[in-house]
């Protein structure tokens, strides 16, 4: 981590101020046009709809095959799209399996599936997860409270283009018997990053 | 991209890659924006899938018209990139960024 007393969400927040009054200034921007847009995004942009993705994809063998196949394409039978920003954006689900856990990050920048898991968290977006993550991402996750078995195989997705990842968690051992919403309330935002087992 | 069209009939090129490919990132570090993380450069990586096409955004940064391009998924062994490590890291890679190996390397 920088020395910076202030917060990355700070520093962000101020640059963005910045470049918005600027593009205001040049006549480019109607300020009320990117309160509009941000206000319908985030009004369906939460973490519970990743949360029904997954539960979904727990009780029905045939919608994980075709989320994991084309989840663009899967998305629509929960009335979910990944159209909501600029632009449409290419899902790529990625299942935890017995031998191997995925992780997801933006080395780059903080792309993030926001409309399935909601704005991301401030610790995502920090410069201290973002490098370690693709380095000794075990040592990471350990930080989060997560050791993962030794013998898993990790794999790291860095969304440095135009896909987004979301991570498929496992279905916990002790959950037979719920139904899809009671699944549904079992599943983290952290797991969707792949820094939770759930 | 059309449904029922493959991944490669987009385009007749014979530098197109095919999931398998083993290729190589570039090593150098541009003056310019790029998708190349710094911690990627100069590594062998194998081709896992194909994203759709888009403009390369190391042109598009400095204003310069460009076509869109294919765009891969490309899976690297983490030890290619960090050393002592035992996990895969996979990032999209534009054509523009990768030199295919060949085969017998």
């Amino acid at each position: 981590m920088s020395d910076h007393h202030d917060s990355p969400d700070a520093t962000i927040s101020a640059r963005v101020r910045t470049i918005e009054s600027r593009l205001e200034q040049l006549g480019l921007l109607d300020p009320r046009e990117l309160d509009q847009a941000m206000a319908a995004f985030l009004s369906h942009a939460s973490v519970g709809n990743g949360a029904r993705v997954v539960a979904r994809a727990w009780v029905d063998e045939g919608f994980r095959k075709r989320l994991l196949e084309d989840a663009n394409a899967a998305l629509p039978e929960l009335g979910l799209s990944m159209s909501g920003g600029i632009r449409d954006q290419r899902l790529k689900v990625v299942p935890n399996t017995d031998s191997e856990h995925n992780v997801i990050v933006c080395t780059l920048c903080s792309c993030y599936p926001v409309a399935l898991l909601g704005p991301s968290p401030t610790w995502y977006k920090s410069e201290s997860y973002r490098s370690r993550v693709v380095r000794e991402p075990r040592a990471v996750l350990h930080d989060f409270g997560y050791d993962v078995d030794p013998r898993m195989h990790i794999t790291v997705w860095d969304a440095n283009a135009e896909t987004r990842y979301m991570v498929l968690p496992q279905r916990p051992a002790d959950s037979a018997g719920l139904g899809e919403d009671e699944l549904a309330q079992l599943v983290s935002r952290d797991g969707m990053i792949g820094v939770a087992p759930v | 991209m059309q449904p029922g069209i493959s991944w490669m009939s987009r385009t007749t090129m014979a530098d197109e890659l095919r999931p398998g490919d083993v290729v190589e990132t570039p090593r150098t570090d541009p003056p310019h924006h790029t998708r190349v993380p710094r911690y990627a450069r100069g590594a062998t990586g194998t081709v896992v899938d194909f994203e759709g096409e888009h403009p390369l955004p190391d042109n598009r940064a400095r204003g310069i018209a460009t076509a869109p391009e294919s765009v891969y998924t490309v899976r690297f062994a983490g030890d290619q990139l960090f050393d002592g490590t035992d996990h895969d890291i996979v990032l999209s890679m534009w054509r523009s960024y990768l030199t295919k190996k060949a085969d017998d390397e």
